[in-house]
């Protein structure tokens, strides 16, 4: 018994030390990685599950690991939030050895599905989150816990079933003409396929010289982005000529896969479960929640929606970047309302995260690099966010921004890092912010396909972000010295909350005058993601 | 070039030292170390401005940003126009600082107050020397949030805190403007480069949007400008601490709209139809802004509404294309206006923080050297001659006599204006009896020598700074005009001017006569407004500024309000979560139904096992027969 107390208390060393060799190992793929290579690097690939079904062909699904510089930024981003979200748990006082397994847990399945070069395997880690999430919300959460985690876990679930129906559909309807290849003996294991042997392979199956049997079906990202290697018989196939409600079956896939992902964003009006998620969910949680989780939803649309669907993606350019003003301003309206300190941030995530999507929608480089910019600084901005409202809640257990007045001179370092975090989420030039919005909404506003008018419908909700955080920072800091509680202690921060909070403040200082030390490692993933769209 | 670079240098490393060591440090070295960063940086300025061959020189200090075919350089443009600021800037920067050392030495946050200054005149230097419209864009934000910490500086007292975000958001909203600007000189252009875009219009090149170009920009000048609509802010800044008012709030930040617009002048120049907008709400904003300063009471409050009314003149001037005018205007006013909010700092001290001039008079006697500065600042800004501002407001008016003749009539009435609400408050504030408190009476003194020097200073420079572009009839060469002019149009052949014309008599007029009848009025008959609740009728609809502030708070500010309750309340709350919440209550209802098939009993199973047996059958059958 005594073992076990024991080692309930070492635990979060343990964890905190997994981290910090995984930031290790970040750092070092860092130095390691080639910014100007095409393709991904450090493949690993092994054959997981060989499943033949007759006619219908043999299916494939393959282990398949990778890196480009999109997904380093967000396993460097992961790694590093991870690190934070888990020094920062000592709120954390029951079962801890369970809440450290699943917060280690949580972070493997992020890191798989930033690695994924598998749909399949992507779609195992992305379901995989849920699992440790739901347990996180549902133990260790606030009162209304159990109405915040099945929310959550219904939400997600309705969107994973999208992506399932589409990822079925697809790999039916695709055949991969590498692993075909190896399986009729053509190439050898690991040995590369030019583009004049593909392109042999997809005309010798198009013009069904190949047994249905010996064709091969798998869930490689990379093939089912080529539409050549799409079945001719398939409704998917471009010419299928079939239609549900004026949709093709393209059409309804990307549809499918862009709400999918979606609900992860979250895009209104799919948002409601992130209020309620965040307010229940402990600090660290929610920092891991609101830092990396959500990117996950454009991740998603960058490596599959889009990709798979590239000419329906584009028809749809307008609505997405309808979609995202929207997001923007709805979010701030919203969080203009708040009165709780935790749901005001995360309704500004809303908002924040509609400038991802109107940087997408815009299909020009400079959005699409303005909204993988704004993904890794909102990761930054938002935990740091959510730290901010943890540390006032870890001394007064109370989020009330009206219990709060004039703390500033009772708080001044933390009067200090909150500061630089609002003026770095109201996107203040200088700071990490600026750019991510800067970028979106020049690129939504020159893009030749979407109207300018969504991004100036956007650059409102800068206007209205200035708003709601000015707004608490007067109310909650400035003012004259009372709190709603005189029992409250409010010391000013201590060496391990002026580490976390200053750390992640001085890097949205250090990208918002630096920038191109994002910029730099998504230029060649838009450059080529963008050559081969249009 | 490396002296250049340390103009903006030594303000941010005067910002970080105060900053990281505040409030370590005793306050006479924050004060020193907050003063020398100016005061070297107007040195090097000066070198520079005397040095000056008349070339325009880029220095591009880092690639900054590069996405995909864009390209924005981390570059300074030093020219005719940005020397110009440089000098503006730094010397009544490094002046203010020094007042500063002795107005804010009993303020417990010294040391942060001028880490905050030395931001501030960083932040303003980037904005004058960035060689692109991001640069600038990134000094305007800058200046923006310094202006914010500064007004709030006192932020204890809530309605500071109001004044200071009010200040924010509006210049944001200027700032989107000015931000829908950029993105469409990034499209028409391919560059925020000032050099590129404006060569480009110069060789003629068919450019779209211009316009629309020049329109956005202005929407960000009318926010930094304090310009109708956007000018509300201003009168409220001056909650800040009186240095901040006479050096963001008057003599500098107010001015980059000025300066933006005079940078830009190729854009502007294409797109009449804007400049002739430029002009009339330069007129209307002057005009306001002077009516509403005739009745205020506050000594700030008549400052701030004069530095709107003064704006409006160079917008005014800027809208007959004087652009020479309109930035010699910038230059008197930084001298004469930031002497006079000074001076008021000075009577502030004394008075113990009273700002009514109902509560002054005769301070005369008490502080010599502040009322003999505040006199010559009071008649440089009522366009005396041969004082700073006659020099500059004539030019502006001459220009505007041959532009339009309207506008000048109405510029002319404005003038008149000016003067009466200025004399008004010297005489309110100097003559007469004191009508303050015995404590007040017995504290008043003449400020310490680190506030009068710089009065002195700037005095000097209100009374002799016409002489920087004295005009020929006058006996001058017209210096600035002819260092402004490789980056200007050509300008407009004004013909001379006779002495005893309308064109000359006029605002002579306009300046002596309502000086004489408020020394009347004030001085003779020593009247004194009377308290707040005996205004009545029109006089209170202007003491009351018009009710704009009410205005904007019910058309903007409580539609807003209640849109985001309403999206919260009822469309959050109601539509959508009901919904999802329905989608939930359905799927539980259904499957507590379909749940009773499970009923356990085997038969019951083996029965319907059968029967699904049998379906199948028939279906297959019945297609293979087909």
């Amino acid at each position: 018994m005594a073992a076990i107390v024991k080692w309930e208390n070492g635990i979060k060393h343990w964890a905190t030390g997994i981290s910090v060799i995984q930031l290790f190992a970040l750092i070092y793929a860092g130095t390691e990685f080639d910014q100007s290579a095409t393709s991904f690097q450090w493949k690993e690939e092994l054959q997981w599950i060989q499943l033949p079904l007759g006619s219908l062909g043999e299916f494939v699904i393959k282990y398949s690991l990778g890196i480009d510089g999109l997904s380093f930024l967000l396993i460097a981003l992961t790694g590093f939030i991870s690190f934070l979200a888990i020094i920062n748990s000592h709120s954390i006082q029951e079962k801890k050895g369970a809440y450290f397994s699943l917060v280690l847990l949580l972070n493997a399945a992020l890191m798989g599905c930033f690695l994924s070069r598998d749909l399949f395997l992507f779609y195992v880690f992305f379901e995989f989150m849920l699992l440790p999430m739901y347990f996180l919300i549902g133990i260790w959460g606030g009162p209304r816990k159990n109405y915040a985690s099945i929310k959550f876990f219904l939400y997600t679930l309705i969107g994973s079933l999208f992506i399932l129906i589409v990822m079925l559909g697809i790999s039916l309807a695709y055949i991969d003409p590498y692993e075909t290849a190896k399986h009729l003996g053509l190439i050898q294991e690991g040995q590369n396929f030019d583009l004049e042997a593909l392109k042999n392979i997809q005309t010798a199956i198009a013009n069904k010289e190949i047994a249905n049997y010996d064709l091969v079906h798998s869930f490689d990202m990379q093939a089912l982005s080529d539409v050549n290697n799409c079945q001719t018989t398939s409704i998917l196939h471009p010419n299928s000529g079939w239609l549900l409600n004026g949709m093709s079956a393209r059409m309804w896939g990307f549809w499918l896969l862009f709400i999918g992902f979606a609900i992860k964003l979250p895009m209104v009006p799919l948002h409601t479960w992130l209020p309620d998620a965040h307010v229940e969910a402990p600090t660290p949680i929610s920092v891991l929640l609101a830092g990396v989780l959500l990117k996950i939803g454009a991740y998603g649309w960058l490596r599959t929606a889009i990709p798979f669907f590239p000419k329906e993606a584009l028809e749809s350019a307008n609505i997405m970047a309808a979609l995202g003003a929207i997001s923007i301003i709805y979010g701030a309206y919203n969080a203009l309302a708040m009165s709780d300190l935790k749901k005001l941030v995360a309704y500004s995530s809303v908002s924040h995260m509609g400038f991802v999507l109107l940087g997408i929608a815009s299909f020009h480089a400079e959005g699409w690099q303005g909204a993988i910019y704004q993904l890794v600084s909102h990761g930054i901005l938002s935990s740091l966010l959510f730290l901010v409202v943890g540390v006032l809640y870890e001394r007064t257990h109370d989020r009330q921004i009206d219990h709060y007045s004039g703390i500033a001179t009772l708080m001044p370092r933390f009067t200090l890092i909150s500061g630089i975090a609002i003026f770095a989420s109201l996107g203040l030039p200088g700071f990490s912010g600026f750019i991510g919005e800067f970028f979106s909404l020049l690129g939504a506003f020159t893009s030749p396909y979407i109207h300018p008018a969504w991004a100036v419908l956007g650059a409102f909700g800068i206007l209205l972000g200035a708003g709601y955080f000015l707004w608490t920072f007067q109310k909650v800091y400035l003012g004259k010295t009372q709190v709603f509680n005189s029992d409250w202690k409010l010391p000013d921060l201590n060496r391990l909350e002026i580490f976390s909070l200053f750390s992640l403040g001085i890097l949205s200082i250090l990208f918002g005058i630096l920038p191109q030390l994002i910029l730099d490692w998504s230029k060649y993933f838009v450059s080529n993601f963008l050559t081969t769209l249009h | 070039m490396s002296l250049l670079l340390l103009i903006p240098l030594l303000p941010l490393i005067g910002f970080a030292i105060n900053g990281l060591a505040y409030p370590k440090l005793s306050k006479s070295i924050a004060g020193i170390v907050g003063t020398i960063p100016p005061l070297v940086a107007f040195v090097i300025s000066l070198q520079l401005f005397l040095n000056f061959d008349g070339q325009t020189q880029i220095i591009q200090l880092a690639d900054w940003i590069k996405v995909a075919d864009l390209s924005i350089p981390f570059a300074f443009q030093i020219d005719a126009l940005s020397i110009m600021m440089l000098l503006v800037i730094t010397g009544v920067g490094t002046l203010i600082h020094l007042y500063s050392m002795g107005y804010m030495a009993h303020d417990a946050g010294f040391g942060k107050f001028f880490s905050f200054l030395n931001l501030f005149i960083f932040f303003m230097l980037i904005l004058v020397l960035g060689a692109n419209f991001t640069v600038l864009f990134i000094g305007w934000e800058g200046v923006g949030l310094c202006s914010y910490l500064l007004i709030g500086f006192w932020n204890q007292k809530n309605s500071y805190g109001d004044a200071a975000r009010k200040a924010f958001i509006m210049n944001r909203i200027g700032d989107l403007g000015f931000l829908v600007g950029i993105f469409l000189l990034i499209q028409e252009f391919g560059t925020t480069d000032y050099q590129t875009i404006f060569s480009t219009i110069k060789d003629g090149t068919e450019v779209g949007n211009i316009g629309l170009i020049a329109f956005c920009l202005f929407i960000g000048a009318m926010g930094k400008s304090a310009q109708i609509p956007l000018f509300t802010w201003l009168p409220d800044a001056m909650a800040g601490p009186t240095p901040v008012s006479a050096l963001i709030h008057a003599a500098t930040m107010v001015t980059a709209g000025i300066y933006m617009v005079i940078r830009a002048n190729a854009l502007f120049e294409l797109s009449p139809e804007v400049l002739h907008f430029v002009g009339w709400i330069g007129l209307a904003t002057a005009l306001l802004g002077a009516a509403i300063g005739l009745f205020q009471n506050d000594i700030k409050k008549v400052l701030a509404y004069s530095t709107v009314s003064q704006l409006g003149y160079m917008f005014m001037g800027l809208g007959a294309s004087a652009y020479t005018a309109s930035f010699f205007h910038v230059m008197t006013h930084a001298f004469f206006k930031a002497l006079l909010f000074l001076g008021a700092g000075s009577v502030i001290h004394a008075m113990s923080d009273e700002q009514d001039i109902r509560k002054m008079g005769g301070l005369k006697s008490k502080m010599p050297i502040t009322y003999l500065t505040f006199l010559l600042g009071t008649i440089a800004i009522s366009g005396i001659p041969p004082f700073a501002g006659f020099f500059s407001k004539d030019e502006i008016l001459a220009a505007l006599y041959h532009h339009d003749f309207a506008m000048w009539c109405l510029a002319i009435l404005g003038s008149a204006l000016t003067s009466f609400y200025m004399f008004r408050v010297f005489i309110l504030t100097f003559w007469g009896d004191f009508r303050g408190t015995e404590k007040q009476a017995h504290h008043l003194h003449e400020s310490p020598w680190s506030m009068t020097i710089p009065l002195i200073i700037l005095a000097v420079f209100s009374v002799g700074g016409g002489l920087i572009n004295l005009p020929h009839f006058a006996g001058g060469n017209e210096f600035l005009a002819h260092w402004l002019a490789p980056i200007l149009p050509e300008p407009h052949e004004v013909g001379e001017v006779s002495f005893f014309s309308l064109e000359m008599g006029a605002p002579l007029v306009a300046a002596f006569l309502p000086a004489i009848f408020a020394i009347y009025y004030f001085g003779i008959q020593k009247a004194v407004p009377g308290n707040d609740e005996s205004v009545q009728g029109i006089q209170k609809v202007i003491y009351r500024k018009f009710y704009i502030d009410e205005i904007y708070d019910f058309v903007f500010v409580r539609p807003i309000q209640v849109l985001s309750t309403f999206f919260a309340q009822v469309i959050d709350f109601l539509v959508i979560d009901l919904i999802v919440e329905g989608v939930g209550k359905t799927v539980k209802t259904a499957s507590d139904e379909i749940r009773k098939a499970q009923t356990g009993n085997v038969g019951y199973y083996i029965f319907m096992m059968v029967l699904s047996i049998a379906l199948i059958l028939v279906l297959t059958l019945r297609s293979r027969i087909l």
